[in-house]
């Protein structure tokens, strides 16, 4: 457990102390929604029909942008090989690296959602939609990511090739991420697709960590 | 009596490819409590992938490794809490200072070893401890990870060149570490160009002594002929 904490401890430090991969995540999910009511014109039926969907891939992309860094430096300097030799299960410390990218890249995208609905007009009644979609939505995005990540260590254009991989994953997210928002600005319940987004998360949460720690285990061997 | 106890690590037949090149066979070593190993042989004849398979990282193609007789293999958790790993990179990151870096290596590892400070003024760099990395020398940044070995314990001591970088007095530091560890039953293995003191009784393991022969290629080449 003191490795989790440290290496969670470790990872916002270094976040914080080099603010821009975590900060153009965030930049990017800004901007990549305020090109739309430029892009299809402010007309604002269109812009509300179009929010949840909107929001939500813009949250997928920027998200991918994030990752490729998640185990690339660790990677680099020789850190990741002596975490693999810590005695503590490598499923642990990457499951902290996970905590450590959302809390570093989901939790602010999920805090500014809402702002970001208000741009495309969304419907005030279904921000608390939006934002429980949000939240249990992000992590899976950063544990999944992290299979991703731990896959393309050491190739070329690592970035693209990490979206590639991750982005088909999120498809079921995305339809229950958005078809949640949607029950709710019809005034129908979102309950059913939260539950499903609730499952992924937790399917997810054992899942990764031990797919990751694999990948990562061929990556330095 | 030791205060690690006395322990065994022994390697039977162990046998390395590495991206499709048989990088030594049949190769056998021990190593007790106490000991050190060190292993020489020009560039390319194996030292870091051996070092690397006995740290568990690389998974030997055949043979087996046995701590106190009981193959490491069944138990790498076991084996990965047992041993200190210093490569050719220092780790370093460069966004943190060097006292940072000692403690969460620290809190890594379980926190058995000396104190952050006493390591980092055991290898001479404690008045650099608030120093980011990234403005350490190499030579500096080499003492920091091997300070790594001090701030938790772990009976073997695998060592990768680590006089690489380091001048007199720092050597003089490993010296000095590497001999209250051998006093207390540490192990060390080391792979080194560069001879440097480690007490008496020290085994040395030429590793061209294992490089695949003639007749090895041979049979490959037959193996490769037959797969076309």
């Amino acid at each position: 457990m003191n490795a989790f904490l440290a290496i969670v401890r470790r990872d916002l430090s270094l976040a914080l102390r080099q603010g821009s991969d975590a900060t153009m995540a965030l930049m990017f999910f800004v901007i990549v929604v305020t090109l739309f009511p430029l892009g299809v014109g402010p007309e604002p039926g269109v812009l509300e029909r179009i929010s949840a969907g909107i929001v939500w891939v813009a949250a997928l992309l920027a998200a991918m942008l994030s990752l490729d860094r998640m185990f690339q430096s660790d990677y680099d300097d020789g850190t990741l090989e002596l975490m693999l030799l810590a005695p503590a299960p490598l499923e642990l410390l990457v499951l902290g690296k996970c905590l450590a990218h959302w809390l570093t890249t989901g939790l602010p995208m999920l805090l500014i959602a809402p702002l970001l609905g208000l741009f495309m007009n969304m419907q005030a009644d279904a921000f608390p939609v939006l934002l429980a979609t949000m939240a249990l939505g992000t992590p899976v995005l950063s544990l999944l990511g992290g299979i991703g990540a731990a896959l393309v260590l050491g190739a070329r254009r690592a970035g693209a090739l990490v979206a590639l991989l991750v982005l088909p994953l999120t498809i079921p997210l995305l339809i229950f991420g958005v078809s949640a928002i949607e029950a709710a600005v019809t005034g129908q319940s979102s309950k059913a697709q939260l539950l499903i987004i609730g499952a992924m998360l937790l399917a997810t949460l054992p899942l990764a960590p031990w797919a990751t720690a694999a990948a990562l285990r061929q990556a330095v061997s | 009596m030791h205060d690690f106890g006395d322990h065994r690590f022994e390697g039977k037949a162990v046998r390395c490819r590495r991206g499709g090149r048989l990088v030594f066979d049949r190769l056998d070593f021990e190593l007790a409590s106490g000991g050190v190993l060190i292993l020489r042989g020009p560039n390319g004849s194996g030292k870091s992938s051996l070092l690397r398979v006995m740290a568990s990282l690389v998974r030997p193609e055949a043979g087996n490794m046995l701590w106190d007789g009981a193959p490491v293999r069944d138990d790498p958790a076991a084996h990965a809490a047992r041993l200190h790993y210093v490569g050719h990179s220092d780790a370093a990151k460069p966004a943190m200072t060097a006292e940072e870096l000692l403690t969460f290596w620290r809190g890594m590892r379980g926190g058995t070893g000396c104190p952050v400070g006493e390591a980092l003024e055991r290898f001479g760099i404690a008045h650099r401890a608030d120093f980011p990395a990234r403005y350490l020398s190499s030579g500096q940044k080499r003492r920091l990870a091997l300070a790594r070995l001090l701030v938790s314990e772990a009976p073997l001591w695998i060592l990768d060149e680590p006089t690489v970088g380091l001048d007199a007095d720092g050597v003089g530091s490993l010296e000095q570490a590497i001999a209250a560890h051998r006093a207390r039953g540490g192990m060390i293995v080391a792979a080194t160009h560069i001879r440097f003191e480690t007490g008496d009784a020290v085994a040395e393991l030429d590793l061209s002594a294992f490089a695949p022969g003639p007749a090895d290629l041979d049979a490959a080449g037959d193996l490769f002929a037959a797969a076309v």
